[in-house]
């Protein structure tokens, strides 16, 4: 899949990386019971990047990113999220999981609250915003992943990449300061995919720390400022995108790339 | 090879169907003879369902209505529809219908059980219904409070003392969170509550009977005398009125038996026929007058019996008082075994006291015994209770089970499985044998109460199993959104997880309330008056022992109705909860 992600010039006035640390990850250790799924993972993420998690399937990168707002505890080493520590303070978790936004694979809408209760649900109740400031803003984001006329259906009644936006909508209605996107493209249908990756690359330029799993090498040479690939729970190359792409350094890397771009 | 390729020129018209698709005969072909074996079926069920409605419909449409006895309901169906006529007695359903809905509860107090349900209901209404106005919630919370004192009666400041409980719990919260973590002051607040209706509520009670009791003695001294009077006179002259009326009654029923012999030598002739009936029309009148002469006397000779009582109560009274004084002194003195003993004598004297206090200090409504309840009003109290407090509990035992904490889990898990182990039956026999063993002694609990509990306990642990059911189906990811969008468990749980849990399962829970509202006959094994027992004591009766098709057709019938809207309930709020597929 080497095409890429969108036709327009990317604006990358705002894309600017701080040098403060959004995310400090340090010798972070992860088992699923025997299983030893993250193996000594360093990371440092700086707020503004953009950074691509790639890998082959049951490499940990989903683990790793889901592990960044707990909903994976790690066993052994340190994440520090926007200066707070994970642990099993319950109130840390609570902090930290307001200030992070998280899309999924599966976009787990609530099939129950209508396109706009999903998305002031969050901000009500743990934000404790007033109503009608959270319908405000969150039709403001409606109206940016360009779905505000299906505010009052049901995500039932919605095509696939129309609830995926409705689902990066609803974590922006946080107001967060992290991103994750945890394959956010992969259930889509083809047609689909652009209109999510499109929402995406909007919020890259207005300078959103970004963490995305995903086999979308487009987007990757487009957006990100960093790709990391990950094989067998450990991080096994990071780089620029170009250099990742045009010159990659170990076997397992260039195996990898070899294969999802050489059909 | 010839040429592939083809365009169309003009689209085609839309053409009627053919007429075996559609209209009358195009149904009965798809639904009914849509092939010789389903033709043959078809044939064979009306065959079936023409052969019930012939068996049932002359035994439905020749009922008797009007007599007064099994025997009566015979005569009256062969002399209005011939000898070999067979028909319901329907009869006995018209005579003791309202036995069968309110049991043994005092004639003259019906509004109270019709009143209190009436209050159930309205509580009920805007939870079932969401299109009722939301400001009707605001009544719910003080039905539980008015329902029982309205079935139980007693005095006008007990519920509000309850409700005081509550409040002080409230209070007790609000205070000490401020000043300790949340989690403590909870079950401070708890036990200041039960603290209070243990050992508040009863103390107060009987000093404001006591203060209302000794300001009215001698007002209700004297009304009492008065009815003691007066009553006996006109009991007695009632009476002579009554003897009069069933000798009446009891010639005109000879001369029935007379007519219907008659009848029956001559095969049915057509004006012996119209004798026998007439006959039954006219015994009507009469009996309806002497029916009603002997409820008066009876609530004049039930009036008659309290006034004298109470007076004899308040004529003792004095006595008893001074006895207890001298009792307390002696007290002081006594020890060991003579101590117990006059332990015990006062607490016989204080129970004299207190029936006699609280006749005279009662402000509120006639206390009515548990033991007089029966009927479909039993059935709907344990039903009401079990349903609406076994899903909140079930909801709690489901979350337990699943719950990370290792004590808790166990515990749930540990009750659920015995409660479904366990027959109801038993856990009935529990409450009303067992469970006194193992209350302290003198305490009394209602055995309503314990039933209802019982059933309630019962109910939960099924419903927690079906709630678990809804909560297995939902995807792990909606567990995941919430989190990841920082809910803590409590506010997810309740606005994310339950609410698709609980639609998923509304089949399964209201399947566990229609059961349960089932179950509620089995309490008439440990003898109390459910409609089924209440049958049993109907049938008891000479006159219409031996009736049981329309006793249990009539009672079979009220369960449905009760039953079946439950059912359309759940179907409509399934429809009025689709939001379109999953």
């Amino acid at each position: 899949m080497s095409e890429l992600a969108t036709d327009r010039d990317i604006d990358r006035s705002k894309m600017s990386v701080s040098e403060n640390a959004a995310i400090e990850i340090i010798n972070m250790n992860k088992w699923y019971g025997a299983f030893h799924v993250l193996r000594d993972i360093n990371l440092t993420i700086y707020e503004g990047e953009r950074i691509v998690v790639c890998g082959p399937s049951g490499s940990g990168k989903s683990t790793l990113i889901r592990c960044i707002n707990r909903l994976e505890e790690h066993q052994a080493g340190s994440i520090v999220v926007d200066g707070i520590e994970l642990t099993n303070d319950l109130k840390n978790i609570d902090k930290v999981r307001s200030e992070v936004g998280m899309v999924f694979q599966h976009f787990n809408l609530f099939p129950h609250l209508t396109i706009l209760e999903n998305c002031t649900l969050a901000p009500i109740w743990v934000r404790k915003v007033p109503k009608k400031e959270a319908v405000e803003t969150a039709m403001h984001y409606l109206e940016k992943v360009k779905i505000p006329e299906q505010a009052n259906k049901y995500p039932g009644q919605l095509s696939g990449g129309q609830q995926q936006r409705v689902a990066i909508a609803r974590s922006l209605c946080m107001k967060p300061r992290i991103m994750l996107f945890d394959e956010p493209t992969s259930a889509l249908d083809p047609e689909m995919i652009k209109e999510v990756l499109d929402t995406m690359i909007e919020l890259a330029e207005e300078g959103m720390t970004m963490i995305c799993v995903t086999h979308e090498m487009g987007f990757a040479r487009q957006v990100a400022n960093r790709v990391i690939f990950m094989d067998q729970g450990q991080i096994v190359e990071q780089n620029e995108p170009e250099a990742f792409f045009n010159n990659p350094q170990s076997d397992r890397t260039k195996l990898f790339l070899s294969q999802i771009l050489g059909h | 090879m010839s040429d592939l390729s083809y365009v169309r020129k003009e689209m085609l018209a839309e053409q009627s169907p053919p007429a075996t698709e559609i209209g009358i005969i195009g149904w009965l072909r798809e639904n009914l003879f849509s092939n010789w074996f389903n033709g043959i079926l078809t044939v064979l069920s009306l065959v079936f369902i023409y052969a019930v409605f012939s068996a049932i419909l002359p035994w439905l449409l020749h009922s008797s209505w009007t007599a007064n006895s099994l025997n009566e309901c015979r005569q009256q169906v062969d002399a209005a529809y011939g000898l070999a006529a067979e028909g319901g007695c329907w009869a006995v359903i018209r005579e003791r219908y309202l036995q069968l809905i309110f049991g043994f509860y005092p004639s003259d107090l019906y509004w109270r059980p019709l009143l209190a349900f009436g209050v159930a209901l309205v509580a009920l209404a805007p939870v079932l219904f969401t299109g009722l106005p939301r400001q009707m919630l605001w009544f719910s919370p003080f039905a539980p409070f008015l329902v029982p004192w309205l079935l139980w009666g007693g005095a006008v400041w007990l519920p509000l003392m309850v409700i005081v409980g509550f409040v002080l719990a409230y209070v007790v919260t609000r205070v000490l969170s401020a000043v300790m973590p949340g989690l403590l002051a909870v079950p401070v607040a708890a036990l200041a509550a039960v603290l209070w209706w243990l050992y508040a509520v009863a103390p107060i009670n009987d000093g404001l009977t006591v203060l209302i009791a000794n300001q009215r003695i001698d007002a209700v001294a004297t009304d009492m005398r008065e009815q003691a009077d007066r009553l006996p006179g006109e009991i007695a002259a009632l009476d002579s009125r009554i003897a009069d009326l069933r000798d009446q009654v009891a010639t005109s029923e000879a001369e029935k038996d007379a007519l219907f012999a008659e009848l029956e030598e001559d095969h049915g002739s057509e004006a012996a026929r119209q004798a026998v009936l007439q006959a039954i029309a006219d015994l009507r009148g009469p009996r309806d007058a002497l029916a009603a002469l002997e409820k008066e006397r009876l609530g004049l000779n039930e009036d008659l019996s309290h006034a004298r009582s109470l007076l004899a109560g308040i004529e003792e009274l004095p006595a008893l008082r001074e006895r207890r004084d001298a009792l307390l002194a002696e007290q002081r003195m006594a020890r060991g075994e003579e101590a117990e003993e006059i332990a015990n004598q006062l607490a016989t004297l204080d129970t004299q006291i207190a029936g006699v206090v609280d006749e005279l200090g009662r402000v509120g409504l006639v206390p009515v015994e548990s033991r007089k309840f029966g009927g479909f009003m039993l059935s709907i109290t344990i039903g009401l209770v079990a349903i609406t407090v076994s899903l909140p509990i079930g909801v709690m035992l489901a979350l337990g089970r699943q719950s990370n904490l290792f004590i808790l889990r166990a515990i749930c898990v540990g009750f659920i499985e015995f409660i479904r182990g366990v027959p109801l039956i038993t856990l009935l026999f529990v409450a009303s044998v067992l469970l006194n063993y193992f209350l302290p002694p003198g305490t009394s609990f209602d055995i309503i109460l314990r039933v209802i509990i019982m059933v309630t306990l019962f109910a939960s642990a099924y419903m927690a199993e079906v709630v678990r059911g809804g909560l297995a189906a939902l995807p792990k990811g909606q567990y995941e959104a919430a989190d990841a969008l920082g809910l803590d468990y409590w506010k997810a749980q309740r606005l994310i997880i339950m609410p698709q849990a609980l639609k998923i399962s509304i089949p399964g829970i209201v399947s566990t309330f229609i059961g349960i509202f089932k179950d509620t006959t089995l309490v008439s094994i440990i003898g109390l008056l459910d409609p089924l027992g209440l049958s049993n004591a109907i049938r008891a009766n000479t006159a219409w022992n031996g009736i049981v098709w329309e006793l249990y057709g009539f009672i079979a019938l009220m369960f449905f109705v009760f039953c079946f809207s439950m059912s359309r309930y759940s179907m409509w709020l399934e429809r009025k909860l689709q939001t379109g597929h999953r």
